[in-house]
Formats: C-alpha cells, sequence, structure tokens
C-alpha cells in the first residue's frame, strides 16, 4: 500500500493569486507607490533642512503644549542626543514613517473598529483577519508588498500598517462595546438615534480604550523600522540593518538605542493625551 | 344610640381586585393602558408562548426550551396624572413591565398604548421621536453620563431633539432648579452624592417635558434618610407638574409614601392591585399577605376609613333641653355643626349641664381647630388622643364634618386588622 496524502497546495495558490493580482495591478500600484515615495521624500527633505537648533525647541514646544513640560523637557533631551551621534536625519526619516503608516492604520481601522462594534456580522467577519494579521511573522507582509510598491519607504509603509493596524481595530471596538448597558439603555431611553449614540455616548467614553489602541499601533510600528530597513526603508532602522550586516557592535547599539529613545517619547505622549481622556 | 362605625374594609375593598376590570369608568383616556402584556426572554418565544397559553407552568418552559417567562398577560391602565407603583419581589417582572412601556424590551405579546397611541405598532424611527417627548426616565443606578456635566446631562434629551443650544441650556438649569440641584450644573456626575445624582436624573427626566415619567427603583439605591426626603419631594413634584408616573419598587413602605395606586406583582404576573390599605385589609393570597405583614398600619389606613360616621351632631340652633336629653341618654358630648355641615365645635357633658336653664347656646366661643382630616393617617391623629380626650372630631378640607374618631375605633381598627392576620396564616397553615 502506497499512502501519499496530496500536499494542501497553498503556496502556490497564494503565488498564482500575487502573479495574477501584480500582473492585473501592479501597473496602478506602482504609480501610487512612486506618488507617495515623493511626498515622502518631499516630507523628510523638509524637515531635515529646518536647522536642528531651530528643529529640536520647536518640537520641545509642541510636546509641551499637548503634554506636560517634564515630558517635553526629556524630549529635547533625548533629541539633542540623537542629534549629537549623528542620528538626527535617519530619526526624522523614522518619525516620518512611523507617523505616516500610524496616520494610514487609524484611517482604516478606527472605521472598522467602530463598525466591528456596532455589527455583530461585521465584527464575525473582521476577527479571524485580526488574528491572522497579528500572528503572522511582519516579514511575510514584505513579500507581497514588494512586487506592487518596489523596494523602499512605500513598501515599508504598507507592511507597516498591516501589522500595526490590529490594536486600533480591536480596541476601538472594545472600547464601545465596553460602554455600560445602564448608559446606552439610558440613551436609547431618551430617544437617541444610532449615531447620537455613537458620538455622544460611546466613542467619547471609548476615548481612552482607542488611546490605548492608537498607543500599541504606534508602538508596533517602529517595532516594524529594522525589518522595513531590508527592504530599504532607511532611517534608524537602516543604521541597525547596516551595523548587522557589518558587524558593527557598537554602531548598531548606539542606533538601537536610537530608536528606543523614540519610542519612549512617543509612548509617552499618546499616554499622556490617554489620561486626559480618562474624564471621570 | 348605637353609632355604626364606618367598616374600613368597606371603604378600602371598594375597588379592590380590580385586576380584571382594570379600566376606570371614566371616559378619560388613559396614559398607559397595557394590555395581554406577555414577555418570554430566550430564542424559542414561540414555542415557550405556545407552552404558555398550554397552561404549562414557568419553570417546565424553561426546562423544555430554555426560554424565561418575564411578563404573562399583565393588565393594567394608567390615569393621567397618577402615580402608579408597581411593587414585587426581585424577579417579578417589575423592571421588564416599565421597560415594554417604552419599549426598552419588545414585548413578545400583548398591547401598550400610550394616550391612545399604540406603542406596540410604532416604527424604529416613530418610536425614537415618541420616547424624545414622551417618556422621562430615572434609573436605579443614576445611569448619568460620566463624562458630562449634570447641566450636559440633563439637558442630554433635548440636545438629540435638535434644540437650539441656548435654549435647551435655559430649560436644563430650569429642571436643575427644580430638583434643587441650583449651584451643580457644571459639575461632574462623580463629584455629587449619591441622592444629588438621582435629582440629576430626575431633572433629566422632566427637561423634555414629558408627560410621563417611568422610575425604575429609582431612590433603591440612596440611604434611608436621603430616600425618604426623595419621596416626599417627588410626591410634592407630582402635585405641582401632574405627571403621570410609573414607579418600580420593591419596598412596600416606599410605594405607601408616594401614596398612589399599587400593582403587586410576582412570577410575572399580577397578583393585587389596588390601595396600599386594601393590601393591608383584604390581601389576594398568602404572598401578599407576607409582603404587607411587618407594614404600620398607623402609616396607611386613614382616619376616615377608621372614624364612625355618625357622631351626636346637633345644630348650634337646636335648644339647649334638646342637647341635655342626648347627654341624658348617656352621651359624653355634643358635636356641633353649622347649617352648611361644616364643624363648630363641641361642648362636653358638663357644659351643657351647666347651660341648663338657658334656651340656646352661644357657639362664637367655641373651638373647631380640634377637629382632623379624614384624610390624615391614623398615626398622625394619635398625638390629638390622651386620658381625657377620647374623640375627636374628622372633618374634611372644605371643614364638612365627616364623623368621629374615637379610642374604640382605633382598637377596633387593630382588630380588624390582626384577625385578618389570623384567618388568613390559618388557612396557610392548612
Ligand atoms: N434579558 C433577559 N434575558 C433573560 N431573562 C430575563 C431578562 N431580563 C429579565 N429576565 C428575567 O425576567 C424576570 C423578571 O425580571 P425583571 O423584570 O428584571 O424583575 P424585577 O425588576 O422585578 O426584579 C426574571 O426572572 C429575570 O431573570
Ligand atoms: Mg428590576
Amino acid at each position: 500500500m502506497d499512502w501519499t496524502i496530496p500536499k494542501l497546495p497553498v503556496a502556490d495558490v497564494t503565488n498564482a493569486a500575487l502573479d495574477y493580482l501584480t500582473d492585473r495591478f501592479s501597473g496602478v500600484t506602482r504609480a501610487i507607490s512612486h506618488t507617495v515615495a515623493a511626498w515622502i521624500d518631499v516630507l523628510t527633505g523638509g524637515l531635515n533642512a529646518v536647522p536642528v537648533w531651530i528643529a529640536i525647541p520647536v518640537l520641545a514646544l509642541i510636546i509641551w503644549r499637548i503634554t506636560t513640560p517634564k515630558l517635553a523637557l526629556l524630549s529635547a533631551l533625548g533629541f539633542f542626543l540623537l542629534w549629537d551621534v549623528d542620528l538626527w536625519r535617519a530619526t526624522i526619516q523614522t518619525l516620518v514613517l512611523v507617523l505616516l503608516s500610524t496616520a494610514a492604520s487609524l484611517t482604516i481601522g478606527i472605521p472598522i473598529g467602530i463598525a466591528a462594534a456596532l455589527s455583530r456580522r461585521a465584527w464575525h467577519g473582521v476577527s479571524p483577519v485580526l488574528d491572522l494579521m497579528q500572528t503572522m511573522p511582519s516579514f511575510v507582509y514584505l513579500i507581497p508588498a514588494i512586487p506592487f510598491f518596489g523596494l523602499g519607504a512605500v513598501s515599508a509603509c504598507f507592511a507597516t500598517i498591516i501589522f500595526s493596524m490590529p490594536p486600533t481595530i480591536r480596541l476601538t471596538a472594545l472600547g464601545i462595546l465596553q460602554t455600560p448597558g445602564a448608559l446606552v439603555e439610558a440613551a436609547d431611553a431618551f430617544g437617541s438615534s444610532p449615531m447620537q449614540k455613537l458620538f455622544k455616548l460611546q466613542l467619547p467614553l471609548a476615548l481612552p480604550t482607542v488611546m490605548a489602541g492608537i498607543n500599541q499601533t504606534i508602538m508596533l510600528a517602529l517595532s516594524m523600522v529594522v525589518i522595513s530597513a531590508m527592504i530599504g526603508a532607511g532611517g534608524l532602522g537602516g543604521e541597525v540593518w547596516r551595523a548587522i550586516q557589518r558587524l558593527e557592535a557598537g554602531d548598531g547599539f548606539q542606533a538601537g538605542l536610537a530608536i528606543v529613545i523614540v519610542a519612549v517619547i512617543l509612548d509617552r505622549i499618546t499616554q499622556h493625551i490617554a489620561r486626559q481622556a480618562q474624564v471621570h | 344610640m348605637k353609632p355604626a362605625r364606618a367598616a374600613a374594609a368597606t371603604i378600602g375593598s371598594s375597588d379592590k381586585h380590580a385586576i380584571s376590570s382594570a379600566v376606570p369608568a371614566k371616559p378619560v383616556t388613559p396614559a398607559i393602558q397595557v394590555s395581554g402584556l406577555t414577555k418570554i426572554f430566550g430564542l424559542r418565544q414561540r414555542e415557550g408562548l405556545d407552552l404558555l397559553d398550554a397552561k404549562t407552568s414557568r419553570a417546565e418552559i424553561q426546562q423544555r426550551t430554555g426560554c424565561v417567562v418575564g411578563l404573562e398577560n399583565v393588565n393594567f391602565s394608567v390615569r393621567p396624572g397618577e402615580i402608579l407603583v408597581v411593587m414585587g419581589l426581585s424577579g417579578s417582572g417589575k423592571s421588564t413591565t416599565l421597560r415594554c412601556v417604552n419599549r426598552l424590551i419588545d414585548p413578545t405579546r400583548g398591547q401598550v398604548t400610550v394616550h391612545g397611541t399604540d406603542v406596540t405598532a410604532l416604527s424604529t424611527k416613530a418610536l425614537r421621536d415618541f420616547r424624545r417627548t414622551g417618556f422621562g426616565m430615572v434609573f436605579q443606578q443614576f445611569a448619568l453620563f460620566p463624562h458630562r456635566t449634570i447641566v450636559g446631562n440633563v439637558e442630554y434629551g433635548l440636545e438629540i431633539q435638535g434644540m437650539a443650544p441656548g435654549l435647551r441650556r435655559d430649560k436644563a438649569m430650569a429642571a436643575i432648579e427644580q430638583v434643587g440641584l441650583k449651584g451643580w450644573a457644571e459639575a461632574r456626575p462623580s463629584q455629587l452624592s449619591g441622592g444629588m445624582q438621582q435629582r440629576a436624573g430626575l431633572a433629566r427626566a422632566l427637561a423634555a417635558d414629558a408627560d410621563i415619567l417611568l422610575m425604575d427603583e429609582a431612590f433603591s439605591a440612596l440611604d434611608p434618610l436621603i430616600r425618604r426626603d426623595m419621596q416626599g419631594e417627588l410626591v410634592a413634584l407630582q402635585e405641582k407638574l401632574k405627571k403621570t408616573i410609573l414607579f418600580v419598587t420593591h419596598d412596600l413602605d416606599e410605594a405607601v409614601a408616594l401614596g398612589g395606586r399599587i400593582i403587586l406583582m410576582r412570577d410575572g404576573r399580577i397578583v393585587q392591585e389596588g390601595r396600599a390599605i386594601d393590601f393591608l385589609l383584604d390581601p389576594a393570597d398568602d404572598y401578599v399577605m407576607r409582603f404587607v405583614e411587618h407594614i404600620d398600619m398607623f402609616g396607611i389606613m386613614t382616619v376616615e376609613a377608621a372614624m364612625m360616621r355618625t357622631p351626636c351632631v346637633m345644630t348650634a340652633d337646636d335648644p339647649v333641653a334638646a342637647m341635655l336629653a342626648r347627654i341624658d341618654e348617656g352621651a359624653d358630648e355634643v358635636v356641633l355643626s353649622d347649617q352648611d355641615g361644616r364643624y363648630a365645635g363641641r361642648l362636653s357633658a358638663a357644659t351643657i349641664r351647666a347651660m341648663r336653664g338657658t334656651a340656646r347656646v352661644d357657639v362664637r366661643g367655641l373651638a373647631t381647630t380640634d377637629a382632623i382630616l379624614g384624610s390624615d393617617t391614623l398615626g398622625s391623629a394619635l398625638p390629638r388622643f390622651s386620658r381625657d380626650v377620647r374623640a375627636v372630631p374628622v372633618v374634611d378640607r372644605s371643614g364638612k364634618l365627616l364623623g368621629q374618631l374615637t379610642d374604640t375605633c382605633i382598637i377596633s381598627a387593630i382588630a380588624q386588622q390582626r384577625r385578618v392576620g389570623a384567618t388568613r396564616g390559618a388557612a396557610g397553615k392548612l
């Protein structure tokens, strides 16, 4: 008896689908990619053109306005360190990538989260996809990104968005679903429409939870910078990647530390905003 | 002359067992009319309903279909401007009843009409509009929105109606003042004590000027003293605003304090409907009796229900000789009324004897302030009695003499309640 269990053609099917999609759409996606890449270059270039002795105080001032003087001062110190070790340009590049990806994640993720909270069916559709997105190793997203968007920052953004979006969706939905039943009942009893209920009750109460999701999304986006560097996204991740390739432990550690500094600053700022959203 | 005591039971039971004939004979449209209301919770409602119609027990329905029978054929109506108290132990279906009225819970069967509108037939949008203007609701745990200020909470109902900000703020402020929260408008709910939070909840329900208030255990989460204050204030507010109130509570004392008609529920059904005194003097079954066993009857029985109707009444024009004759027959005193039947004072036997020889009494010096109101409770009349005062005249609000409350009347009222309790108790043991 010769038993052979037929192999499931997961890889073949995926390849075939990708080939088909690439044939069909890569023209469009490449065009998009060029435009976005141009914007990113302009943004990064523009920010880099600002002299550092103006950029750091201005950033510190903005952080002061949003959060506390203490955090602004610490951030300024962190930025100064980054500039001191010649990583200022890379930092700007990383910040631009991370914040752009996050903005895209929120734009897509928050409406999906709301839909998932309001409709049971939407939730059942979204939930398994989120599980898949989060458990799939993040490298894997890079592979299909390249044929569509080419090597560079745009593919990196694409992979980062997919990888970092789930917490925003999940926590937006969770925040809305956690609205105390008694309050929802009160809103209903006074004749609220579903939209009034959403905007006047559920979203305001969900805000701290949504902010926690945004915080996680930013942290996940930051965790992608080294991986992004593998396809030429540059920035602080690029510095780490180069150090790895040349086995320069010191440079690698320095760039790694720079990522930590950026992470801590972003984390503290979003956490502060989350706390402020907790009004009661 | 043996005065017939106005039998408390007769007065009390004038509208007893009104369950089957809940609709008052008056031509006014009821503010709320509930008929045949049945609610079955669970997925297999149709099946549950069929079993219920086949007189299957609740427990068996739950076992066979997993459905919980929340309400079973509930009928009642509330007149405009009336407080109707829905009472019963936890799980008896009070909240479900209340929520079926504004359809926060959709009834499985039955009809709810509010001022003639069939609420059960309204579309989602029509229902929303109806809730905005038709009902104010107050919740046990206040359910204030924590992210809004007090005034922000109070104006919520107006805001979602699309009222202009200035106007709705004015109305909200007026409601806040009405419940005694002036000065707290900009506070957050978490800064307020429980009692104050519920005042805000009440203001929110009043702000939209809805005609009907639905109150679900509104004061149950408050401290006893604050609770009593709120009950008193609600009654005062009700007298002023003439709202129709459906008030859910598990507390008989609260039901008595609110003073309206009471519906007593058990296992999703109404077991008895009437005034507090009816429950006391003529309980429908053991459940009702156990419910009212510990109630202070002096707090609910009115003077009128306990008094005797035909005291020895004469007018001031009657000759002294006639009064003397009454005294000689054994009366302790003579109660006087004027031509219109209003109380005019009373004369003790000794006073009349002292007037022997005169033709007419002079009523001008007689005090009339010793009378009590027929609508007062027995408890509030008790302090009037002493070793020397064994009878007190009873009048209505216009001063008309109704009768006389004697110490004997009070004793027989107590005795009657004991007798009801004893026979019921004995019957229950069989
Ligand atoms: N959503 C629900 N699902 C299932 N059973 C319910 C639901 N709401 C209420 N019930 C049941 O219906 C009965 C009446 O409940 P409720 O009206 O809340 O009682 P009460 O307010 O008198 O305490 C209870 O047995 C309760 O368990
Ligand atoms: Mg309840």
